[in-house]
């Protein structure tokens, strides 16, 4: 009965995921998910004793859950997906180590009273990526919010620790002592940090998906531990889907996961603010930008991380509209590494009601630019930057960018003259049918719809 | 002192227990459940990556039927506290996960439909 119920369960994941493949069919998606999940806690009741305890743990996990996940805001969303991915982490250590110890409850006892061996080896794995997928969501997390600065750690710090890992693993594999257990904890716990610490913030996007890789590894692990088939189904789905994420965040900045991993500090630092002397730009207000924007044919919105932060969208949907009743044609324009995470701008822009249809990916829009009249950017820095086309030195060199520079007038939203992201300066600024407005995207935003 | 040749020796042994036909039969539909993840991941528009992650992150909570294995009986134990935990843990990842996706695809209907 239990497994019947599991086979169904891992049928509506599948389902689930499949159901995101169209915005149509994406809410039954969701729900597949949420019967799938019923169905799992089903059969587990059903093959365990009941008892109290696991059931307040549910029920005041799920109200904390529900709680976090009304309040976030769409801005905030990166760091709540960290966050979470941290939980998976933590939670799989956690019954990785209640599996060691009560092997009884797990049966992975052998008839000497031993645990078996490849449990062991099960658990330990599954040990390290849990402890991996926590601090290192944790670092993320901490880095989203702002609050910690990347900071260069040396390649060969994180090999020794990989060692260490590799020894205690090992050791543990062959003794089962409790010692190595915890050594090979904090030891993994210290490598989630050191590894995503030197990472930089433009490269964010692959840092999150990476650990919805690792936190599906994780669960995939647990199962193999449990010898429970929907746990590694589920683990490989999630593993798969984080692992192809990065894939297309890492293609969106041509750079390869090992130069994302392992030489982003030193990255940072290379290219940072070179020549930065006063070049001459074209500073406009609010009013010409109207007058600009109310004379043209077509309008292509490029946001970026800016929207985010300055929570443009509901000002610019607002702009759009107006423009719309105008006749001019509106569309927006999302390079698949704008914002924090896969999809950021997508979800922002969902929110403040711009249609479905109004918003293109970067291949089906990239040669509207040259025909467009204003290309408006709203804090999107690196993904417009000429350079990735223009200049072998630069970092981003050979990064897919959005051609804003062919549209015949470049509104250009941000904050103060400073560089992006990726610390390198934009030529675009300082072009000469480039006209800059500083200040705030929103409030700019808001100052233009008043002079419409 | 640890002797090398016999560390090999017995890893190359755990190598050989470990693929026992339970674990081979996991390795089975491990292998091809990457494989459908993979074929229904490329699918996904990419409008809907934000959904995906956090879809993804809530059915990766699964794990919590791992700490329902854990048997609550007697005393308190270590094992008890460690499941306890976990199950918390992964709670608030079902519930939070699913009810931020709910949010976030509702706003990409509304809009589909106007």
């Amino acid at each position: 009965m239990a497994n019947i119920l599991y086979l169904i369960s891992a049928i509506c994941f599948i389902m689930a995921l499949r159901g995101l493949s169209s915005a149509q069919s994406s809410k039954s998606g969701n729900m597949y998910g949420i019967v799938g999940m019923g169905g799992a806690f089903l059969a587990a009741i059903l093959t365990a004793k009941f008892s109290w305890y696991p059931l307040v743990a549910i029920i005041i996990g799920g109200c904390v859950g529900i709680l976090v996940a009304k309040k976030v805001s769409m801005t905030q969303l990166p760091e709540m997906v960290a966050g979470f991915h941290s939980l998976v982490g933590l939670s799989a250590v956690m019954i990785d180590c209640a599996a060691y110890f009560s092997p009884d409850s797990f049966h992975i006892v052998a008839m000497n009273g031993q645990i078996f061996t490849s449990s062991l080896i099960e658990i330990g794995l599954g040990l390290v990526i849990g402890a991996v997928t926590f601090t290192g969501s944790i670092v993320a997390f901490l880095k989203l919010k702002g609050s910690i600065k990347e900071c260069f750690i040396s390649i060969v710090t994180n090999k020794l620790i990989a060692l260490a890992i590799f020894v205690s693993f090992v050791m543990f594999v062959l003794t089962s002592n409790g010692v190595y257990l915890c050594s090979l904890i904090v030891l993994s716990l210290i490598l989630g940090i050191t590894l995503i610490v030197p990472i930089g913030g433009a490269d964010m996007p692959v840092v999150v998906s990476m650990l919805n890789s690792y936190s599906g590894w994780a669960a995939s692990g647990i199962g193999f531990t449990l010898h429970n088939d929907l746990l590694i189904i589920t683990g490989a789905l999630v593993g798969s889907s984080g692992a192809i994420l990065s894939y297309i965040m890492c293609k969106g900045m041509n750079r390869s996961l090992k130069e994302v991993m392992f030489s982003s500090g030193i990255r940072a630092i290379k290219g940072a603010f070179e020549e930065r002397h006063n070049r001459p730009y074209t500073r406009g207000m609010p009013e010409d930008a109207a007058f600009l924007l109310k004379n043209a044919n077509s309008v292509i919105i490029v946001p970026g991380y800016g929207m985010a932060t300055s929570q443009a969208q509901h000002a610019l949907k607002e702009m759009g509209d107006m423009l719309k009743k105008r006749g001019i044609s509106v569309k927006y324009a999302i390079h698949p590494v704008a914002g924090r995470m896969p999809g950021h701008m997508n979800v922002l822009l969902a929110e403040a009601n711009v249609p479905y249809d109004d918003v293109f990916e970067l291949d089906e829009i990239n040669s509207s630019f040259a025909a467009c009249d204003v290309a408006y950017v709203v804090g999107a820095n690196d993904v417009t930057n000429p350079a990735a086309k223009s200049d072998p030195d630069s970092s981003i060199y050979g990064m897919p960018v959005l051609d804003v520079e062919k549209a015949k007038t470049v509104l250009f939203l941000k904050r103060s003259m400073g560089a992006g992201y990726a610390g390198i300066d934009n030529d675009l600024f300082y072009a000469q049918n480039t006209m800059m407005l500083l200040g705030d995207a929103k409030k700019t935003t808001e100052n233009i719809i008043k002079s419409l | 002192m640890f002797d090398i040749g016999l560390n090999v020796e017995g890893l190359c042994k755990l190598f050989l227990q470990s693929i026992s036909f339970e674990g081979l039969h996991n390795l089975t539909v491990f292998i091809l459940a990457c494989f459908v993840g993979y074929y229904v991941v490329w699918r996904v528009t990419p409008a809907l990556h934000a959904p995906l992650m956090s879809v993804t992150n809530a059915i990766s909570s699964v794990i919590v039927i791992g700490g329902l294995f854990v048997s609550f009986e007697g005393d308190l134990s270590y094992s008890q506290i460690c499941g306890l935990f976990a199950i918390f843990l992964a709670s608030v990842n079902i519930f939070g996960g699913f009810t931020v996706t709910h949010r976030m695809l509702k706003m990409f209907q509304k809009n589909n439909r106007s």
